[in-house]
């Protein structure tokens, strides 16, 4: 086939891309090879337009034993043990497909993490979709949500490894772009950790798992392009997932991987053999030949550039030392599953395909994997934000704060997401301290008497108004999570949401929102070890909140933590971090439109997100981790999304509330639902014990409060501002997503 | 490091629940894996560590269970569950044995996929339907012991409640009403929900076989059997199993 200009601009590749691929090859390339480079050049998986920017990011420090450039990052926990962790986004597909979409999208993540040799443990997921009410597509946003949830129930219970924790969130933004963002953590011993770098010329490279298929052609390259008309025939580019071969493929590669026969191994996800083959070889400095013919197949008459193209699931590509290959296959046979050798570790680095005889493709493994292009491309303006700067002339003040209340808990993004989390598995493997509904999920590692802290945050509305700022507070918010489960933040990955970085404001967005990542990571001292950017989430030129998702780990000794509702009557509420609002009006009205009252209450978005101190917010931890482990606390909640009055109601049972008393400005609204960070709500029976300690790390801690039987009450002391039986609260807290979704369904 | 900090998990078991008295402690559990077994390390875990006994794996395609007291059918996918949970693994090589271990009196308990391949074995009877509300559900269901005549409930006492974990999408109870009364009459229903999670009739959480020496319940009993998870109810389920091993034992 030749190679024409129409041709080139479907690989979505531009002429001087192609121009370059000449270069490097010397010649034309084939239409095999082309397939090739517009896969491994994709954004997806070249990360072209961020790769000179993600380098801002810190990426060592104590705790890292492996950061970015592997599949996962890993963390050294003590004893001997590691944790392999990373996140990764499915967003394209889930759009497409939601159920396989997102189902596959765990089994992306799961495999990144055993090849590792790393058994995954926990998975955590970052959903955003379009309202489930209130949208013109609100109908569809239900679709899309109620099919990733079962993808992901799907996927992750079959493959048995518990759904511990996640977010979930509304904007009308994610209608046609949803977000899934999914975070996968697996442990191991530090030396029994298996790297993605192929060795050993002569080595048989061995392909296990699933037979190849025609589906996922070009699934990189989808993720990789702005939606528009056509998208939805892209159907057949999503991958359909079986999680009982993933875990067949685990449990086989974990056992083969204690023979000590295998030398490298890797996983095919996007781009699949294409991907995996050529990364393996080009960190090894190896060449690799293969041979498609003995490729197990599952369809008949495929190409050459079907098969490298393909993203078929669960399969795995591995180096295993000649001679040794029987060990090898007597396991993957015992677990009823393809190992076939398809090819062999060369000498000249390059990746050889043959296909019925003939030579498809001979390409440098360099070339495809470090050098794809690399843009920087112009970011020189304002990054990209409609919203007002300035507050309204007038914010139409509360008439009735009760019911703002109730409409807040029951609101989308605040209100219980049981309905989801019920359906994930989250206590198999019987490690789960602190589950989904907790600040952060505690997962316990039998093996060493550490447990693992682990939370996912992100908030596209502060991004918006402010990128960089937006990005630090994710971080904050994560490691305040982390401290408030006693857990001490060691590292992170991340999920970088956009839009299309052609667009200079778009791009402006994505480098603020990194060097803000960056510049947080660095101070909180969680260098990132990997993750994910996931570009042109726009639909018809209609862009995304700029989203970046932090995923953050942190160490601690196994115990029960705290639990984030109430413990009994009569307990000391206190406020770690104290009251957080600006002195003046303004101060706090400019801050106070980029909250969950704004925008549910007020219907409207303006200003600037809460403002971060963050040696301030970097004292709360350390004070609130000594206040824990004093075990002076009952319970302990992060004050976040919603403010002092959400998280109140969040730590209220049916049987327990409390009285509360503040001192407010002229909007107690602003004190009631302003979203200030750094502050965590405790409640005690050592009250001056506590505030020694809050003395001796300079952080406020005023009493704000008692616990009391029943009932939510919050004022100044002379006037109630907020009067409600908790069984009211609870009820609209728990019923509103159930309501949201079964009463329009069907 | 490591053996300290076991340590201090197997003493926070004891200062809450008193020493662990096992009578039979070389009394000796198989637990059963199936490919897709993903509860075979849990059921594993506490039965050696949360309750000092012995409990060893035993691979699906093994048809020897001589060297074993007593088999679990853990939960999980067996075989995917692709055409029905448990239909598949029926037919596997291990099921054989365990029928003829029932048969000769051993003691054979399924949780949660346990049980679904018990009933389509015919170890049991009826049936396990799609959950009521079409969803997978997992969270903490209180049960109600309706007999402690049996090897797995006999240190339980008939009516107490019990809180443990579930965590299925086919766990609905299913039996024609003779079936039910029958299991009523002859005092085989196990366990009953206080709050029914997936519509099962007349509230069923868990049968006895008419020799009483199967057991098969929806609910995680080994889930429930650390302080750390939140419930310890499950250990008296393992506990009676443990030692009630010699009455039926060979």
């Amino acid at each position: 086939m030749t190679i024409t200009p129409e041709l080139i601009e479907q690989h979505q590749l531009t002429p001087a891309e192609y121009q370059k691929i000449v270069s490097l090859l010397g010649r034309e390339p084939s239409y095999t090879e082309l397939g090739v480079f517009s896969v491994m050049w994709s954004e997806h998986c070249s990360y072209k337009s961020s790769r000179i920017h993600l380098k801002k990011l810190p990426t060592t420090g104590k705790y890292v034993v492996q950061g970015p450039g592997e599949n996962a990052g890993i963390i050294g926990i003590g004893g001997g043990w590691v944790v392999a962790f990373k996140i990764e986004s499915h967003n394209h597909p889930s759009y497409i497909e939601p159920f396989q979409g997102a189902a596959t999208g765990v089994g992306g993540i799961l495999r990144d993490i055993f090849t590792m040799g790393a058994r995954p443990i926990a998975v955590m997921d970052s959903l955003r979709f379009g309202p489930p009410a209130d949208s013109p597509v609100a109908d569809r946003n239900r679709r899309i949500l109620t099919g990733v949830v079962s993808g992901i129930s799907h996927y992750g219970n079959c493959f048995g490894v518990p759904t511990v924790g996640g977010e979930c969130l509304f904007e009308e933004c994610y209608s046609a772009n949803p977000l899934v963002n999914v975070f996968a953590l697996g442990v191991c011993r530090q030396d029994e950790v298996f790297f993605a770098k192929a060795r050993g010329i002569g080595n048989p490279v061995i392909y296990v798992g699933a037979k190849t298929g025609r589906d996922g052609i070009h699934g990189a390259s989808m993720a990789s392009a702005e939606f528009t008309e056509e998208s939805k025939q892209k159907r057949p580019n999503v991958q359909v997932g079986d999680p009982f071969l993933e875990k067949l493929l685990l449990e086989a590669c974990i056992e083969a991987m204690k023979t000590g026969a295998i030398v490298a191994i890797q996983d095919m996800g996007a781009a699949g053999l294409t991907s995996s083959s050529c990364e393996m070889g080009s960190r090894g400095g190896v060449g690799i030949d293969i041979d498609l013919d003995k490729v197990p197949q599952r369809e008949s008459g495929m190409t050459a550039y079907e098969m490298l193209l393909s993203e078929s699931q669960e399969r795995m590509l591995l180096v295993a030392e000649k001679g040794r290959e029987q060990e090898v296959f007597a396991v993957f046979r015992k677990w009823g599953l393809d190992a076939v050798t398809i090819g062999v570790v060369t000498e000249d680095g390059l990746l050889r395909i043959r296909h019925h005889g003939a030579l498809m493709a001979e390409i440098p493994n360099a070339a495809l994997a470090d050098e794809a292009p690399k843009y920087d491309r112009p970011h020189n303006v304002k990054p990209h934000r409609r919203a007002p700067l300035e507050p309204p002339a007038h914010i139409p003040a509360s008439k009735d704060l009760n019911a703002d209340l109730l409409r807040l808990v029951a609101s989308p993004d605040l209100c219980s997401k049981r309905w989801i989390w019920q359906q994930y598995d989250y206590t198999v493997r019987t490690n789960t301290l602190a589950g989904p509904g907790s600040d952060a999920a505690v997962v316990r590692v039998k093996e060493t008497g550490t447990s693992i802290a682990m939370s996912l945050d992100g908030n596209g509305r502060y991004c918006y108004l402010d990128p960089r700022e937006g990005a630090k507070l994710a971080v904050a918010e994560c490691c305040r999570n982390l401290a408030t489960t006693g857990a001490l933040p060691v590292a992170a990955t991340n999920n970088l949401n956009f839009g299309n970085p052609e667009r200079p404001e778009i791009m402006a967005q994505l480098v603020e929102a990194i060097e803000g990542i960056g510049e947080a990571c660095a101070f909180f001292e969680t260098p990132i070890t990997g993750g994910n950017v996931s570009l042109y989430n726009e639909t018809l030129g209609e862009g995304i909140y700029p989203t970046p998702v932090l995923g953050i780990i942190g160490v601690m000794k196994t115990a029960l933590p705290a639990p984030v509702q109430f413990r009994s009557e009569g307990a000391i509420v206190m406020l770690l971090g104290g009251l957080g609002q600006g002195s003046s009006y303004h101060e706090q009205a400019d801050r106070f439109g980029s909250s969950e009252y704004a925008k549910v209450i007020l219907n409207q978005l303006w200003g600037l997100p809460p403002k971060l101190d963050m040696a301030y917010e970097k004292r709360v931890h350390e004070c609130v981790r000594e206040i824990l482990a004093a075990g002076l606390t009952e319970s302990a909640h992060d004050v976040s999304d919603g403010g002092l009055a959400v998280t109140l109601s969040e730590s209220c049972t049916s049987e327990l509330g409390a009285r509360v008393t503040i001192a407010a400005g002229e909007r107690p609204e602003f004190s009631l639902f302003g979203e200030a960070p750094s502050r965590i709500l405790l409640t005690t029976r050592e009250p001056e014990r506590i505030n020694e300690i809050a003395l001796r790390f300079d952080v406020e801690c005023p009493r704000i409060g008692v616990t009391i039987r029943e009932r939510l009450q919050i004022g100044n002391g002379s006037t109630n501002w907020i009067y409600m039986a908790t069984t009211d609260l609870k009820r609209s807290f728990e019923a509103a997503l159930p309501e949201l979704l079964q009463k329009h369904a069907g | 490091m490591d053996r300290i900090s076991t340590t201090i998990v197997r003493l926070a078991y004891i200062n809450v629940y008193g020493p662990v008295k096992l009578e039979i402690p070389t009394m000796k559990v198989g637990v059963v894996v199936f490919p897709g077994s993903n509860c075979d390390h849990d059921a594993w875990y506490a039965i050696n560590e949360n309750l000092g006994g012995h409990a060893e794996f035993i691979w699906h395609d093994s048809t020897d269970l001589s060297k074993v007291d007593a088999v679990i059918l853990p939960g999980g996918f067996s075989y995917g569950d692709y055409l029905r949970c448990g239909a598949i693994a029926r037919f596997s090589p291990i099921m054989g044995a365990v029928k003829k271990f029932a048969a000769d009196g051993g003691l054979v308990a399924g949780f949660c996929n346990g049980f679904q391949i018990l009933v389509e074995a015919g170890l049991l009877p009826g049936a396990l339907l799609r959950n009521e509300h079409l969803q997978f559900v997992c969270r903490e269901v209180t049960l109600r012991t309706e007999t402690a005549d049996s090897p797995f409930t006999s240190k339980l006492t008939k009516g107490g409640l019990l809180r443990m974990p579930v965590a299925h999408g086919d766990g609905r109870y299913f039996a024609d009403d003779r079936t039910l009364d029958e299991l009523e009459a002859e005092d085989r229903i196990a366990f009953r929900y206080v709050d029914n999670p997936n519509g099962a009739l007349r509230d069923i959480a868990g049968i006895l076989s008419r020799e009483r020496n199967v057991l098969g319940m929806m609910p995680h009993p080994e889930r429930a059997a650390d302080p750390l998870m939140g419930s310890t109810d499950g250990l008296a389920i393992l506990e009676s199993m443990l030692a009630s091993v010699p009455v039926f034992s060979k």
